[in-house]
């Protein structure tokens, strides 16, 4: 316990910083374009577009050939392992598009969920083995950061202490393995929305499960400055027939970090799980404005939330793109009003209202 | 089960927990700790010749607690030992209500000392949770809205081990959940003590860790973090160390080390000073005020020695020294308000605390 024998030397630990504060830069945050091929069927099949690796190619050439009007909205695109290869019409690679722009490249380098044997239908996630390799082919290929998932649920039973520590367990894993090969990991304990749970019940569980994370980030000498949170807003469950404010939500997201991510982690990016494009920046708008010392960044890491409308608009249709893009260039405009908190919201422009649930999904 | 919340606090008693928090670490403010046992006074006593009976104990307090008006912006919480809780002054009056009529809190130390782990190479845990409950509800009644409990770390080859690490912890959660309960803040101290040679970056090493098992046991005792304090050590190199750092490199470390591991919901963070002087404690919490990362909670002091040590020097138990004794007492808490601001500027005598390895802005 006494000796110290680091883990990174201090080039190494300020690379990984550097990288981190980039990606969470004022008014910036995360694209996450990390879908793997079957989650992009879910999404494909909702516009009526068959999941071929050409359409997702399709797509992810809508978002990434936005105009330079994301550049100041956008710090860091997730990719999944497949477009990571993949190139635009021109033959530029997509890596090479993104990182040109001046945008940070980052790659979901988990495997999926596995079941935990003897719990109620909890999970851990695999991909550990040979992560170091991959990582270091990844940083070769372009990526600085990469995203790793975890997921909870919560019921009457759910989370046990053995899905809350092998979570928190692997997660730290990881992180240690993204820092040893310079990809500042960003680390992901979702808790579902799934439940009629109230707000509270949410924020108990939220700050049970970092309160895990950041011990086992602690036990596995994991350089937090040169790391990144990405959790669920604390939200009341789907079917809880309470309604809360953005405030409030606010605030028990806020009170739920302040109770347990320490103020070394530069940025906390939420996930916008379940939520609509428009409640999701209004929530982190909310969150920007709660009035409580709030020493990390707090943006976005958003999938859904900002692909939702662009998709409807392009149903698989060239004649579409433009104007899919321009959907998109809209969300991550707004997102980058509501990480400075200055969003006054509203807009209910296209689709943005729509509500996106899909129950237990796991992707 | 994991996932079910039985509240351990209502709504109320959680703010009244908050603000009594708040009110002790107030911008400006620190705590003096008084709180020294019968054994640890005939340490201060017995060097300047004065016997360590009950009278000297309380007329030593009276010196401190007597001084005028100028501590009221510097001192938010004092803490008594058990006997002096119930002492009066000349006058008459009980030091607590003397303190408490002032604005100033009351606290009150309620370990009972540190006791060895068996199997282990001379560490300890610390003793006292016996009826603790209801020694608070009492100590409430009587005035006091705060208290403290130390536990001890050493560092060596071997130590601190992982056993005394997670044990002082989970005492330490242990504790502050019973003071919540009875509508006592706990000031929480895990000392890690400066003994031996080991540098800055081992202390730093060990106060993270330390740290880290502190907030995960306040975590699973489920504490209520913006109603405690913290009081740390600072990091700062070994006793022996033969390499010398400055205010500024002893700021960031301890900076760096409370970023990795605090929550930014604990109201605030009161270092103890140790072994460091009077000036040399006040420099570095100066330093650390001024260390450019965000720090979002109070940063200040819980001090003993270091607050009293000219006082108890210029008093000598000499009766007509008495006055002289409180404004030894006065300076260094108007030293340490300023320090607790980043806005303390040093006699001179704490610049010997090393040239040598000043690195601007470096964290490990």
């Amino acid at each position: 316990m006494t000796h110290q024998f680091p883990a990174l030397s201090e080039a190494q630990k300020r690379e990984l910083h550097e990288t981190a504060l980039r990606i969470v830069s004022p008014g910036k945050g995360i694209l996450a374009a990390d879908e793997s091929v079957g989650s992009m069927a879910k999404r494909l099949a909702q516009v009526g577009v068959e999941n071929t690796e050409e359409n997702r190619r399709q797509f992810r050439q809508i978002l990434f050939s936005a105009d330079d009007r994301i550049n100041s909205c956008i710090g860091g695109v997730i990719f999944f392992h497949e477009t990571l290869y993949q190139h635009s019409d021109n033959g530029v690679p997509f890596v090479k598009m993104i990182r040109d722009r001046g945008i940070l490249v980052g790659v979901k380098v988990d495997k999926g969920v596995v079941p935990l044997a003897g719990t109620c239908g909890e999970t851990t996630t695999q991909g550990l083995d040979g992560l170091a390799e991959r990582c270091a082919q990844y940083k070769k290929d372009g990526a600085v950061f990469a995203k790793w998932r975890c997921v909870l649920k919560i019921s009457d039973s759910n989370p046990s202490k053995l899905a809350i520590t092998e979570n928190a367990n692997v997660l730290a894993r990881c992180s240690s393995i993204c820092q040893q090969n310079g990809i500042v990991p960003v680390i992901e304990p979702e808790i579902l929305p799934d439940g009629d749970h109230d707000l509270k019940r949410c924020q108990y569980v939220t700050e049970k499960v970092l309160a895990a994370v950041y011990k086992a980030m602690s036990d596995h000498h994991v350089y937090l400055e040169g790391s990144l949170l990405k959790p669920n807003m604390v939200t009341p469950g789907h079917s809880c027939p309470t309604k809360y404010s953005p405030e409030e939500v606010a605030m028990a997201s806020v009170t739920a970090m302040r109770r347990t991510v320490p103020p070394a982690v530069p940025g906390i990016c939420f996930l916008s799980g379940g939520q609509s494009e428009e409640e999701a920046s209004v929530h982190l708008n909310a969150i920007n404005n709660c009035p409580l010392a709030k020493p990390w960044v707090l943006t976005f890491s958003f999938g859904r939330a900002l692909q939702a409308s662009a998709l409807r608009a392009w149903r698989g249709h060239k004649e579409n793109e433009k104007t899919a893009t321009e959907q998109f260039v809209k969300r991550a405009e707004v997102n980058s009003l509501a990480c400075q908190g200055k969003y006054s919201g509203g807009d209910n422009y296209g689709e943005a209202g729509h509500r996106i649930f899909g129950s237990c999904h796991a992707y | 089960t994991m996932t079910h919340q039985y509240p351990a606090l209502t709504a109320e008693q959680k703010k009244e927990l908050q603000e009594i928090a708040q009110r002790i670490v107030a911008p400006g403010k620190g705590i003096l700790a008084a709180d020294e046992s019968t054994g640890s006074m005939a340490k201060r006593l017995n060097p300047i010749g004065v016997e360590n009976t009950e009278e000297n104990r309380r007329r030593y307090r009276q010196l401190l607690f007597t001084a005028d008006e100028r501590i009221d912006s510097c001192i938010g919480g004092v803490i008594f030992f058990h006997e002096t809780l119930y002492q009066k002054s000349d006058d008459g009056v009980c030091f607590a209500k003397l303190i408490k009529d002032r604005g100033i809190v009351v606290g009150i130390k309620v370990d009972k000392g540190v006791v060895p782990l068996a199997g282990t190479n001379g560490e300890t845990t610390t003793q006292g949770l016996d009826g603790l409950s209801e020694r608070c509800a009492q100590y409430k009644k009587d005035g006091a809205d705060f208290a403290k409990w130390r536990c001890v770390l050493k560092i060596s080859e071997t130590t601190p081990s992982q056993l005394a690490i997670l044990e002082n912890a989970n005492v330490l959660a242990r504790y502050a959940s019973i003071c919540q309960q009875n509508g006592i803040v706990p000031i929480v101290e895990p000392e890690i003590l400066p003994d031996g040679d080991h540098d800055l970056k081992r202390c730093q090493y060990v106060t993270e860790k330390v740290l880290a098992a502190v907030y995960k046991a306040l975590s699973d005792h489920h504490v209520y973090l913006e109603g405690t304090l913290l009081k740390p050590n600072m990091v700062t190199p070994g006793h022996s160390c033969p390499t010398k750092f400055s205010s500024e490199e002893i700021a960031m470390a301890t900076v760096t080390a409370l970023r990795r591991t605090v929550p930014p919901a604990v109201t605030g963070v009161t270092f103890l000073s140790g072994g460091q002087s009077e000036e040399e404690a006040s420099v570095n919490l100066n330093s650390i005020n001024t260390c450019p990362l965000n720090k979002p909670w109070a940063l200040t002091f819980s001090y003993g020695r270091a607050l009293q040590a000219s006082a108890l020097n210029a008093w000598k138990g000499d009766l007509n020294k008495e006055k002289a004794g409180t404004e030894e007492f006065i300076k260094r808490a108007q030293a340490n308000g300023l320090a607790a601001l980043g806005k303390y500027k040093s006699s001179g005598r704490a610049g010997a605390a090393g040239q040598s390895l000043y690195v601007a802005n470096h964290a490990y």
